[in-house]
C-alpha cells in the first residue's frame, strides 16, 4: 500500500475512534447536562452539605476518613487550625471527636515529631465533607469484606 | 438679699451669675418648672440619641483599624450573613443592652479613643501583635458576665435540641452540666482566632 493511502486509512480510523468516544461520552450526563461546551447553561442548584451525623464508613483501609459534619467557616492558617481545636490529641476527648492518627506526626523521612507534621497540617487536602451528590456513573465497587463486614 | 439688687455686673459671666442667683421676678414657679421639664426631656433625649449614634456598625467601622481588620473577618461568619438574614452587628455583641451596663461600657470606650490617637493598632502588623491581648479582654469580659451579650439573642432555654446537629446537642448538654458559658467554646465565632500558640499548642503547626 502506498504512503498516501495508508495515511488516509489511518486518519479515517482515528476519526472513527474519536466519534465513537464522543458518542460514549454523550451517555454520561455531567453538571452541564447535554449542552455543548460552547453553549451557555444555567448553573445547577447548589447541593446542600450533609448535616452533622455519625462517622461515615470507609471504603478502603488507607482512606482519609470523610468529614461527617459541615465545615463552613472553619479556617486553617499558620496561626491556628480550627479542625485541631477538636481533633488534636489534647482536645479530642473533651470535644467527643475522633483523634488524628499518629501518622499525622510523621515527616516524610518517617521521623516522629512533637506536633502535627507540616505535611499533614492542612486537613482539607485529604479530608472532605459530604454533599448529597450521587456518582455520575454507576459502578459496582464493593469494599473488601474485612472493612464492610459483608 | 437687698445687696444683690444694687450690684452692678460688668462682664458677661458676672452678669449671668447675678441673673442666676436672683429669684425670678417675672416668671412664675410653674412656668420655670415646666420649662425645666421640657428642657430636661430635650437634653435627656439628645444625650441618648447621641449615644445611640455611636452604637451601630457604621460608626464602628468608620475607624480603619476596625474596618480593615475585624470587620473583614466578621464578613465570613454566620453573624454577618446566614440563611435567615438575622444579623448581629458590632454593638449587639460588644455593647450591653441594659442602660447602666451600656453607659459603663461607653465610658470604658474612652480608652479606645486614647489608643486611636496614639495609633496603637493602626497598622496590620501592630494589630496582629496585639490581637491575643485584645481577644483576651473580650473573652474575660464575656466570661465575667456569663456571655450576657450572646444571651441578648440566644436563649438557652428556648433551644430546640431536635433541630440541632449531633455535635451541638452533645456539647450543649454537656456544657450545661459543666456550668460552661457560651464564650468557653464559641471563641472565634465572629473574628479570626489569634495565634493559638500560647493558648492551645496542639492546634498550631510546629512545636513551642
Amino acid at each position: 500500500m502506498n504512503k498516501s493511502i495508508r495515511l488516509a486509512l489511518m486518519l479515517l480510523a482515528a476519526t472513527g475512534v474519536a466519534s465513537m468516544q464522543y458518542s460514549l461520552a454523550g451517555d454520561v450526563v455531567s453538571l452541564r447536562g447535554h449542552a455543548a461546551p460552547d453553549e451557555e447553561t444555567k448553573a445547577p442548584p447548589q447541593k446542600p452539605w450533609r448535616k452533622d451525623g455519625e462517622p461515615l464508613p470507609r471504603d478502603y483501609v488507607q482512606q482519609p476518613p470523610l468529614i461527617p459534619h459541615k465545615i463552613k467557616g472553619y479556617k486553617i492558617n499558620l496561626k491556628f487550625n480550627k479542625c485541631l481545636t477538636c481533633h488534636s490529641w489534647a482536645n479530642y476527648r473533651e470535644a467527643g471527636a475522633t483523634k488524628i492518627s499518629q501518622t499525622h506526626f510523621e515527616d516524610r523521612d518517617k521521623n516522629v515529631l512533637a506536633n502535627v507534621s507540616a505535611r499533614r497540617y492542612f486537613c482539607t487536602q485529604c479530608h472532605v465533607p459530604q454533599a448529597n451528590a450521587k456518582p455520575l456513573v454507576d459502578n459496582t465497587f464493593k469494599p473488601i469484606e474485612a472493612i464492610s463486614g459483608k | 438679699m437687698a445687696d444683690n439688687d444694687t450690684k452692678h455686673c460688668t462682664g458677661f459671666i458676672s452678669c449671668l451669675w447675678n441673673a442666676l442667683k436672683r429669684p425670678s421676678v417675672h416668671y412664675s414657679l410653674g412656668v420655670l418648672l415646666l420649662a425645666g421639664f421640657v428642657a430636661g426631656i430635650l437634653f435627656w433625649g439628645g444625650f441618648n440619641w447621641a449615644m445611640e449614634m455611636t452604637n451601630n456598625e457604621q460608626f464602628c467601622i468608620s475607624c480603619h483599624e476596625m474596618r480593615d481588620n475585624v470587620y473583614q473577618e466578621y464578613k465570613d461568619t454566620v453573624h454577618y450573613s446566614n440563611r435567615t438574614g438575622v444579623r448581629a452587628t458590632c454593638p449587639d455583641c460588644h455593647v450591653p443592652k441594659e442602660w447602666v451596663h451600656k453607659v459603663v461600657r461607653k465610658i470604658q470606650a474612652t480608652n479606645e479613643l486614647y489608643h486611636k490617637v496614639m495609633g496603637t493598632i493602626d497598622t496590620r502588623e501592630k494589630f496582629e501583635a496585639h490581637r491575643l491581648e485584645l481577644a483576651r479582654h473580650v473573652w474575660k469580659a464575656m466570661k465575667k458576665t456569663d456571655s450576657r451579650e450572646c444571651r441578648n439573642c440566644h436563649d438557652y432555654d428556648s433551644m430546640d435540641f431536635t433541630e440541632q446537629g449531633r455535635r451541638a446537642v452533645a456539647q450543649h448538654s454537656k456544657g450545661l452540666e459543666e456550668g460552661k458559658t457560651c464564650i468557653d467554646c464559641h471563641k472565634g465565632i465572629a473574628h479570626s482566632l489569634p495565634d493559638l500558640r500560647e493558648v492551645d499548642p496542639s492546634a498550631v503547626v510546629g512545636s513551642k
